[in-house]
């Protein structure tokens, strides 16, 4: 418990560009900038896969190449093809690694919306695009925020090795501090990391919560109403 | 008035759904398509509002073919209700009936006004407007869905099996409050079933198609039942055929005899072999035996005039006499129907 103290308890880690204010800035930015990528690609290719019905092979490959991808041997990689002069080498295989997940849960999500609730909605005059905006984006909405959730969690895991290249995020007390033998430093940032992952998951919850129509998510009270109509 | 002409659906693999199929849905009358699984019936339905295309021939809306005009256009203007009733499960009720007006441009006070007055005029309390779909039963939902399609006021009503998966008395209870909506509103209905009975009850007008498309025959129920065109029409048709051919037949010709029945307290002396103890405001008792002895045996009722041959026939198969108890609209006994007057009447029904 006195690395914890020792750590936090040390006005200068508070402090400077390398301070805990400045990593955890730095470690938003990177999984905010790659998960935002991510998205732009991922979402509008599982919506129109999905809701098409054509490509669905893209996804399968997608899928497969996201359990074999090595994240690390691809940030090295990236790291010696571009250097460190820029965060690109960085971003370029958190956005790959981002990418599948929602891809598959947005495509997931739309093609598995009820066939009749599809043909209620055609039957009842709605365009292509009104089917797959009003309809299916809120029906499938669950699947898309998990595929969101779970690409979040993986980024912000995955920008902890980030610092191996020698660019921030608070990877680098962990790292850094094995190097150094200041075990303080190794403990603290750990700690940093799970807190960081566990408000991720806390943001995600509470998008869920307002994002998703209780009729879909079934989180509603069930009221009386007050008639004795209630027949059938 | 819907008009098939010459209509022809084919799959690219060969398969034909629909042959050659020539038939007209009256303006304000209820057609039923019904015949077994594969015979097309909802294919044809879908090729109205253009869910399917026809391969060859025309579908007519009031003159115009459906062809010519823009797929989201024509199905708004045309309510359709389909098997699961498909309510958007994201939205609340009020905002599911109000669909198609919102699609048509009405503002949402309107829309939500009129979205509520449909859920009263389907049988349902506007309340529930507040509720989503999963809190509904699945009669509730089905009520939703015709409340839906009727929303902007189409002249025509697609319905695709729509009570099918709801238990028996629900769907007794859909058929009725149909019939009754149908009464006040006057639309042009197709009806898709595969059950006959409900075909029989529903339909104005009836087409029987049998497998590979081709309609066998198109008539009016009690025509259906008296005249089948051939046998598979009258293999479809089931085998108690003569008994619901009754249900068309009326009973206000019957002659009834008034002088059967006797006050509550009768005690014997009637030299007939069954009275009808009737109470001191005129309802029916029971039936009891001339000579006084025993207790009131039950009773059938039927209202001459309202209720078919088969209700009265019902009626007289309840009691122990072989007669009928006509009542009037209040209940109160207006006279019996005995077996010689019904035996007359079904001879008379079976050579019409």
């Amino acid at each position: 418990m006195s690395w914890l103290s020792d750590f936090f308890g040390d006005p200068a880690n508070w402090s400077g560009p390398d301070g805990i204010p400045a990593r955890l800035l730095e470690h938003l930015e990177f999984s905010a900038l790659a998960l935002a990528l991510a998205m732009l690609v991922a979402i509008p290719l599982g919506l129109l896969i999905g809701h098409t019905g054509r490509g669905g092979v893209v996804v399968v490959i997608s899928a497969n190449l996201a359990r074999a991808l090595p994240t690390l041997g691809l940030l090295v990689l990236f790291v010696l093809l571009l250097g460190t002069a820029s965060i690109l080498p960085v971003i370029i295989p958190l956005v790959l690694l981002a990418i599948p997940p929602i891809l598959v849960n947005t495509f997931e999500g739309i093609r598995g919306v009820d066939p009749e609730l599809r043909d209620a909605a055609y039957g009842m005059g709605l365009t292509g695009g009104q089917v797959l905006g009003r309809v299916l984006v809120p029906v499938a909405l669950p699947l898309i925020l998990l595929g969101l959730r779970l690409s979040a969690i993986q980024v912000v895991a995955t920008t902890t090795v980030a610092a191996y290249t020698g660019l921030g995020g608070l990877g680098r007390f962990v790292i850094d501090g094995f190097a150094t033998k200041d075990y303080a430093s190794v403990v603290g940032g750990s700690v940093l990391i799970v807190l960081f992952a566990l408000a991720v998951q806390l943001v995600f919850t509470l998008l869920q919560r307002t994002t998703v129509s209780p009729g879909v998510s079934r989180r509603v009270k069930v009221r009386q109403v007050a008639s004795g109509r209630e027949t059938t | 008035m819907i008009t098939f002409d010459a209509v022809t659906k084919r799959y690219a693999d060969g398969t034909v759904a629909v042959d050659n199929l020539s038939l007209e849905a009256p303006t304000g009358e209820i057609t039923v398509f019904v015949g077994p699984s594969g015979c097309g019936k909802t294919t044809s339905l879908r090729m109205i509002n253009r869910m399917i295309d026809a391969t060859e021939g025309r579908i007519l809306l009031d003159g115009d073919p459906v062809q010519d005009i823009d797929p989201p256009k024509l199905r708004r203007g045309i309510g359709y209700v389909i098997q699961q009733a498909g309510l958007f499960p994201h939205k609340k009720i009020v905002d599911n009936v109000a669909t198609v007006p919102l699609l048509l441009g009405w503002d949402r006070g309107k829309a939500r006004s009129r979205a509520m007055e449909l859920l009263e005029r389907v049988g349902l309390d506007p309340a529930m407007g507040e509720r989503y779909p999963f809190q509904l039963s699945g009669g509730q939902q089905q009520r939703v869905g015709v409340a839906r399609a009727l929303a902007a006021d189409p002249p025509v009503l697609l319905m695709d099996e729509p009570f099918s998966a709801v238990d028996p008395i629900v769907r007794t209870s859909l058929q009725d409050e149909l019939l009754r909506l149908q009464a006040e509103l006057n639309k042009t209905i197709v009806f898709v079933t595969h059950d006959i009975d409900e075909a029989i009850k529903l339909g104005d007008r009836v087409a029987v198609l049998r497998v590979g498309g081709r309609l066998a025959q198109l008539a009016d129920p009690k025509t259906l039942l008296s005249e089948p065109a051939d046998d598979f029409v009258r293999e479809f048709l089931g085998h108690d055929r003569g008994i619901r051919r009754l249900q068309f037949v009326g009973t206000d010709g019957l002659r009834l005899r008034t002088d059967l029945t006797v006050p509550a307290g009768f005690s014997g002396g009637s030299p007939e072999p069954w009275v009808l103890a009737v109470s001191d405001d005129g309802r029916p008792v029971g039936w009891l035996r001339g000579d006084g002895g025993g207790e009131p045996e039950p009773y059938g009722t039927f209202r001459p005039g309202r209720d078919s041959m088969r209700s009265a026939l019902d009626a007289a198969l309840l009691s122990p006499s072989g007669c009928a108890v006509a009542v009037g609209e209040d209940g109160k006994v207006v006279g019996v129907a005995t077996r010689e007057v019904l035996d007359a009447a079904l001879a008379e029904a079976a050579d019409g």
